[in-house]
């Protein structure tokens, strides 16, 4: 279990997170929503251990991460930042290979797998800078997946992906689910949350606001509150639409 | 190209072996064992140890160039913007101004005591955590002190003669360079450069930016500390037996990179071997222009490499870098 207890992240004198007791489990895809400077960035590190909090802890099955030695929380924990940043022109092949650091490298058949489970195999090698934005964020996505992490934290995952590569990629979360793994995704698309995570949780101004199942840390109400909009759900669950 | 992609490092040996032994017979004089006089000795006092020399600073300011732009993830940093070249360079200056640069070994240890003032001053300002901006920032910062305290130095330099001295020295040159120097630097250089490439793995990393990289186990303040060291092993050491040899550290990862897969890790060694190399050619170079005094190294780089730098930032604009 990747749990969050009571934390508080201060960043640059404003209190960006206060008080979040947050969980990502093995086997579940776990959804951190919100509106823009709710926290959901700054949470989704201090998961992977990247903040400093200035309360609380993050245990990483209920071991502090601050007692863990960054190279093995890194081979248990693989982040996916927002900026989507390569500095340099590589070939897919050897920004998913960058995976393996943790490792010390090798793991060619984790990078196999990794390009299969984001359909780029055929372009492994092709230059960075030849993809097109969702292609690039698959192999960004692929990257992590080639360290085989415990835990894959993916901020906003989905947001350069047309609609056919954002259910693959969430298929190939949920199947990284399926094996046991924990995920945990920030994302701002609700209906994607609602009707593929299994848990959500919903930061306003830096607080929990909401944290369920989607029906519930979803529901109407907590929408309403927090993105201050009235807004309804349409069809069945795993089925969902949002209509304002 | 796929063959020399595959083995740069091979590629650049072959080609350093190729040019070194022309690099002994360049010169004003080009040497004919046949029929100039004391051929024997020309070659094994000036000619050898220039040339060995040449391309021990030149890997050193290649292999720094690459570590710099790898960890800066800027394809225009240059070794000098940690201000470890400024600093070895007022260390030198000093040595003029107190008038102890005719004692052998002073001038080079007052160079390195600066280049490790640099060195210690970054590490204490950047401190075991600093983020790469305030690293830069320092850098830049103890640049622009050194450069000011070497224009102090200069201004108010004792006599005419320590003012020309300094600012001869400070244009960087190989000329009258004896096997003393290289004994001097070449060790410094080789451990240097073994820093450098101990930063590989974090080099990589960084590719992803600062938080990717601290996710896959990077410790910013492990790097950085083989970061200063092996800048300012080779830079300095480079600086002490040259005086500022400039832009060697920016074009040669820029010439180099197409050789390679683009990591930074696979930069590093390819790069000292292409700084070699480029220090190599262009001393060489300067040896043989028909000019009334030898055209000093410094300046020849600053020629080649400043036009350089432009079109850089050029195709930059466009896109294309």
């Amino acid at each position: 279990m990747l749990l969050a207890n009571g934390l508080g992240v201060r960043l640059g004198g404003a209190q960006v997170l206060r008080n979040v007791t947050a969980q990502a489990p093995r086997g579940a895809i776990t959804a951190i929503c919100g509106p823009n400077g709710a926290g959901k960035s700054t949470l989704l590190a201090s998961l992977a251990g990247l903040m400093k909090p200035c309360s609380g802890v993050v245990t990483l099955d209920e071991v502090p991460l601050t007692n863990i030695p960054a190279q093995d929380r890194a081979k248990r924990i693989g982040y996916l930042p927002q900026s989507g940043e390569v500095a340099w022109n590589l070939s897919v092949r050897n920004l998913v290979a960058l995976g393996r650091l943790p490792h010390g490298g090798g793991g060619e058949e984790q990078i196999e797998d990794a390009l299969q489970s984001v359909q780029l195999s055929g372009m492994a090698d092709r230059s960075i800078s030849t993809l097109s934005g969702g292609e690039r964020a698959r192999a960004l996505l692929a990257r992590v997946l080639a360290g085989d992490p415990d835990w894959v934290l993916a901020d906003e995952p989905l947001a350069a992906l047309d609609f056919y590569h954002q259910h693959q990629v969430l298929a190939c979360l949920r199947s990284a689910a399926r094996m046991g793994r924990g995920v945990a995704l920030v994302l701002h698309d609700l209906a994607l949350a609602m009707n593929h995570a299994d848990r959500v949780i919903v930061l306003d101004e830096g607080a929990v606001a909401a944290d369920g199942p989607p029906e519930q840390a979803l529901s109407a109400d907590i929408i309403s509150r927090v993105w201050g909009i009235a807004p309804r759900w349409l069809g069945e669950p795993g089925a969902r639409a949002l209509v304002i | 190209m796929r063959a020399i992609r595959a083995h740069p490092t091979v590629f650049l040996l072959v080609l350093i072996a190729g040019v070194f032994p022309l690099s002994l017979l360049a010169g004003r004089v080009w040497l004919d064992f046949a029929s100039t006089p004391n051929a024997l000795v020309i070659l094994a006092q000036l000619r050898l140890p220039r040339a060995v020399l040449a391309l021990v600073v030149g890997a050193g300011l290649g292999a720094a160039g690459a570590a710099m732009q790898g960890y800066l993830r800027n394809p225009l940093a240059d070794p000098g913007l940690f201000g470890i070249a400024p600093m070895a360079a007022l260390g030198a200056v000093a040595s003029f101004w107190f008038g102890y640069s005719a004692t052998v070994w002073l001038l080079p240890l007052f160079a390195l005591v600066g280049a490790g003032a640099g060195m210690a001053l970054l590490a204490l300002i950047a401190g075991r955590s600093g983020g790469i901006a305030l690293f830069t920032l320092a850098g830049l910062m103890i640049a622009s002190l050194a450069g000011t305290l070497t224009s102090l130095a200069i201004s108010m330099a004792p006599n005419a003669f320590a003012m020309s001295e300094i600012v001869t020295w400070l244009m960087g040159a190989l000329t009258d360079r004896s096997w003393r120097e290289v004994w001097l630097a070449a060790p410094l250089t080789a451990a240097g450069i073994g820093c450098l490439m101990m930063t590989g793995r974090g080099l990589d990393a960084l590719t992803l930016g600062d938080a990717a990289a601290r996710s896959l186990g990077i410790g910013s303040g492990a790097l950085q500390a083989w970061l200063i060291a092996g800048i300012g092993l080779t830079v300095g050491s480079g600086v002490a037996v040259a005086g500022i040899v400039g832009f060697v550290g920016l074009i040669v990862p820029h010439l180099v990179r197409p050789l390679t897969d683009r990591r930074p890790s696979q930069l590093i060694l390819p790069s000292a071997l292409g700084g070699a190399l480029l220090v190599l050619v262009a001393d060489s170079v300067v040896r043989i222009l028909p000019l009334v005094t030898e055209l000093r190294l410094g300046i020849a780089l600053s020629l080649i490499g400043a036009p350089f730098f432009l079109m850089l930032l050029i195709k930059m604009r466009r896109g294309l870098a």
